[in-house]
């Protein structure tokens, strides 16, 4: 029993069009990425002098402003928000490897999942009532909480995901010599995981140091220095925002600029996270 | 069977040999109490956001009830809100997403695991993961300003024109409106549902691909006889992750949506979505009313993503044991 | 190091009586008073061991996990200075027994043990006892090689002590040492910071072992170490067993029988869980008590 050639043929074309199908689809995918990056590139690179970066923003009409205190208000931020979440999610994670076969493990782990698709406005919320409204003015300790429970789940999942890929043998290596369990965990399992643990985190601040609509609420937003963490802060992607929705060219020229120092962070940070996962797996 | 030199195991609190009595709190038992601790804070943080949010939309469940889903009227002035417009707008502009991303995801997913050449397979994933990369307000900004332009310009026009007898492009060319809320979250979910679809098919069992081939099926009679029927559950997942992102976007499409509450049949038109009504509004309410009603939405939000999320993993997981 | 093994004043009356002279002769002597080989009645609950020169004794070990019983039941001598083999096909507990002899076993979750094991007459499972030093004066070296791989070869010798919190006078000196130790100086000694990682399987072992020594401990379980080796070098690790054997007690199980007569002075034949004959390994391989252990050294099941 001969197949038909025309049957043949039209599975040919049959393949070969999906297979265009599916190339169209990845040009379709990646264009807007393009377009992205050649806009806040091409809008935002003009906008970048030293004012820029020193100084403070200015009323609307007086040019020679900058945004020197949102910089600044993100690092602080991210840095805070880095002291909240981590250790914690480090030491969650530890637990869901080492200890968390057990049932209370599973709903850890179903939580932290649940945590992380929870919309960031909704967090933002959580943590106006929790903070801003008791103490009565917004903070960058409550923008910093914010981030960091988006910052939580990642971590832990993260952490406890490569602590697993850590063999066995080397947890025995060590309690054969006598080498209690805490120590075992700490010095030489999270040790040998640490690399992968590192780039978890690279992406984990990069997503938050771009994060907008939690700090809506809690940090708010600041035209001048703040001056201690219980201040309300600037921060590049909100002071972003405020600046593309107003209807002020001089505001809008200095927010591609402000987008164009943001994207260039967040991508440095992929790119070196992802640069360091290569040469460890080498 | 006492002895006395019994040092073989001195204990750290320097006292010799067996002893029967409790010992103090070893090192390890704390650090494993440690560590249980802040996994239970995990938990806890959930439970806490859950209560709070619900305390906090009492008082405007109490003023409202089922009328809060179903009305229309959102009028801070005489303290009436009802969110129909809202949910509306986030129903339409995810659904209009995932129609636009679905396709192009799963396209992109099927190109990468079974055309894309070996040396390309990791860049250009990496490229399709970076488009999450980008934050929301940047897909905001150029939305405002290169989408919008083009689509009041060049793409309702022509939408219109060929479509025009269907009510969903009718109506005045703006730009801003449901379609640039509908493109602009298709471009952000894309990776997500791309880059679980991959992960998904990737865990169907290779033996079945080439049994498909060694029956002489080109490579798309080989994903679609044995990779995607046994992948569809963890591809529905895919999508339905896809769409609980789409719901809980903000920035980016308050930025482009429009903001205005009303319902309207056409895709040119402005819109509110449930996510934009509470940035644009919370911190300019007055009065407990209108927060308890912006809380209530928020925890309509917040319900609506968590059940979205323990389907799709259910999904998703369901379908990774099935082809295990 | 010398051991004095204080003798019991009343010898046992129970059913097993296992009286063992202190030997430190090499295997192929005949000594007087030579070990008799024991046979153990898997009913007996009550056991009493009357031993001298035994560095460890299990006396009715049971051991398991969840609600599988692995150890039905074990009562053996680990002598003073001696190499101790334990032999038997594959699931009869040969893995199980050795890992309670330094509290591993309860590292596996569900794991459980019943009975006592003596160290230096000390019940090593009873209350209060805290494995962690147990495990400082009972090394063990596992079937696969597993040097810290974030750690260069300096450190992987002294990762044990520097764990511990334990001081060494001179690292370096204590580093040449245990390498000399181990006859692995020559083959490293240009190049100590490499990684633990890019040495040769047989090397990564004596590696292990030399991490362990660094310890100083009394006795040194070795859970086949030689299965994961080639030859030649499974040939060096037992030449190093038998220059360790004056100056430490070792237990080694292994599937091969042919390397336990090589190797050991005692041999043990464990069966399904159970020791069905202990005693000199001449004795064992040329002139078996029992019909199961004739049975698996000539090889009719295995």
């Amino acid at each position: 029993m001969i197949a038909s050639p025309y049957r043949y043929q039209l599975r040919n074309y049959t393949d070969r069009i999906v297979r265009g199908a599916c190339v169209v689809a990845l040009i379709l995918a990646i264009i807007p990425l393009g377009l992205v990056l050649y806009y806040v590139t091409a809008h935002g690179i003009g906008g970048i002098d030293l004012n820029f970066f020193t100084k403070l923003p200015t009323p609307v009409g007086e040019n020679g402003g900058g945004m020197a205190n949102a910089i600044s208000g993100t690092l602080e931020l991210v840095a805070l928000a880095s002291l909240f979440g981590i250790p914690p999610g480090i030491l969650a994670g530890i637990y869901l490897s080492e200890y968390g076969d057990k049932t209370f493990g599973r709903l850890v782990r179903f939580s932290a999942d649940v945590m992380s698709g929870i919309p960031s406005i909704t967090i933002g919320l959580f943590v106006y009532a929790l903070i801003v409204m008791r103490v009565k003015h917004f903070s960058a300790i409550a923008g910093a909480v914010a981030l960091a429970i988006i910052m939580l789940p990642t971590v832990t999942r993260t952490t406890e995901e490569l602590l697993r890929l850590v063999p066995d043998a080397l947890r025995e290596a060590a309690l054969g010599l006598g080498v209690p369990r805490y120590k075992t965990t700490l010095r030489i399992v999270l040790r040998t995981a640490l690399p992968g643990i590192a780039t978890g985190i690279m992406l984990a601040i990069a997503r938050v140091a771009g994060e907008t609509a939690p700090l809506l609420f809690t940090a708010f937003s600041n035209r001048f220095w703040s001056s201690s963490v219980n201040e309300p802060t600037a921060s590049l992607p909100v002071q972003i925002y405020t600046y593309a929705v107003s209807p002020y060219e001089d505001w809008h020229r200095q927010a591609w600029a402000a987008a164009f120092v943001l994207v260039a962070i967040v991508l440095i940070l992929n790119l070196s996270a992802r640069v360091l996962v290569r040469n460890k797996v080498r | 069977m006492a002895s006395s030199n019994l040092v073989a195991f001195p204990r750290p609190e320097g006292a010799n040999g067996l002893s029967t009595k409790k010992s103090l709190v070893r090192p390890d038992t704390l650090f494993g109490w440690l560590t249980a601790g802040f996994a239970a804070l995990i938990v806890a943080v959930i439970v806490v956001m859950v209560l709070q949010m619900t305390m906090a939309s009492k008082a405007s469940m109490a003023a409202f009830g089922w009328r809060f889903i179903t009305g229309s009227n959102w009028d801070p002035v005489r303290d009436e809100f009802a969110a129909l417009p809202f949910i509306y707008g986030t129903l339409v502009s995810s659904l209009l997403a995932l129609a636009i991303a679905v396709p192009i995801s799963i396209g992109v997913a099927i190109y990468l695991s079974e055309w894309a050449p070996a040396w390309l397979r990791g860049p250009l994933g990496f490229t399709v993961e970076l488009l999450a990369a980008v934050p929301s307000v940047i897909y905001g900004l150029w939305g405002i300003f290169a989408l919008a332009p083009f689509l009041r310009e060049v793409l309702e026009p022509a939408l219109g024109k060929v479509f025009g007898f269907l009510p969903f492009f009718q109506g005045p060319h703006q730009g801003f409106g449901m379609l640039a809320g509908g493109i602009i979250l298709a471009i952000m979910i894309t990776p997500t549902i791309a880059s679980v679809s991959r992960e998904v098919m990737r865990a169907v069992p290779s033996i079945l691909r080439e049994g498909a081939l060694a029956l002489g099926a080109t490579k798309w009679e080989a994903v679609r006889v044995a990779v995607l029927p046994n992948a569809k559950s963890g591809l529905l997942g895919a999508v339905i992750l896809g769409l609980g992102r789409a719901l809980g976007e903000t920035m980016a499409i308050t930025m482009v949506i429009g903001n205005r509450a009303e319902v309207s049949a056409s895709l040119f038109a402005p819109g509110y979505s449930m996510a934009s009504v509470i940035a644009n509004e919370f911190s300019e309410a007055t009065g407990d009313l209108y927060l308890s009603a912006l809380a209530e939405i928020g925890l309509l939000l917040f319900a609506v993503t968590l059940i979205l999320n323990i389907v799709a993993r259910l999904l998703v997981w369901r379908s990774s044991k099935v082809t295990a | 190091m010398t051991y004095e093994a204080p003798l019991r004043s009343n010898p046992s009356e129970g059913k097993i009586n296992l009286n063992v002279e202190r030997g430190a002769s090499p295997r192929r002597d005949v000594r007087r008073d030579s070990p008799r080989p024991m046979r153990v009645n898997s009913e007996a609950t009550e056991v009493q061991v009357h031993v001298t020169g035994a560095k460890m004794v299990a006396e009715d070990l049971h051991a398991g996990f969840g609600t599988a019983e692995i150890l039905k039941g074990i009562s053996l001598p680990v002598l003073d200075k001696q190499v101790t083999a334990i032999i038997g096909p594959s699931g009869c507990g040969k893995s199980t027994f050795i890992r309670c002899l330094n509290r591993m076993h309860e590292v596996v979750p569900k794991a459980w043990a019943k009975g006592r094991v003596l160290f230096d007459q000390q019940n090593i499972l009873g209350k209060g006892v805290d494995p962690v030093l147990v495990r400082r004066r009972v090394g063990m070296v596992f079937q696969k090689p597993n040097p810290f791989p974030t750690m260069s070869i300096r450190d992987n010798v002294l990762a044990g002590i520097r764990l511990n919190g334990m001081k060494t006078k001179q690292a370096d000196a204590e580093v040449e040492q245990r390498l000399r130790q181990v006859a692995l100086w020559d083959e490293v000694k240009d190049n100590l910071t490499r990684s633990g990682m890019s040495l040769s399987g047989g090397q990564q072992q004596r590696l292990c072992i030399a991490r362990s020594l660094a310890m100083e401990p009394d006795v040194i379980l070795m859970d086949e170490p030689c299965s994961a080796l080639d030859p030649i070098a499974t040939a060096r690790v037992e030449e190093l067993i038998h220059e360790l054997r004056s100056q430490y007690t070792i237990v080694i199980v292994t599937h091969n029988m042919q390397q336990a007569a090589r190797v050991a002075d005692t041999t043990a034949f464990f069966y399904m869980g159970t020791l069905v004959e202990y005693g000199d390994t001449d004795s064992i391989f040329t002139r078996p008590k029992e019909r199961k252990t004739e049975d698996y050294i000539t090889g009719r099941f295995g």
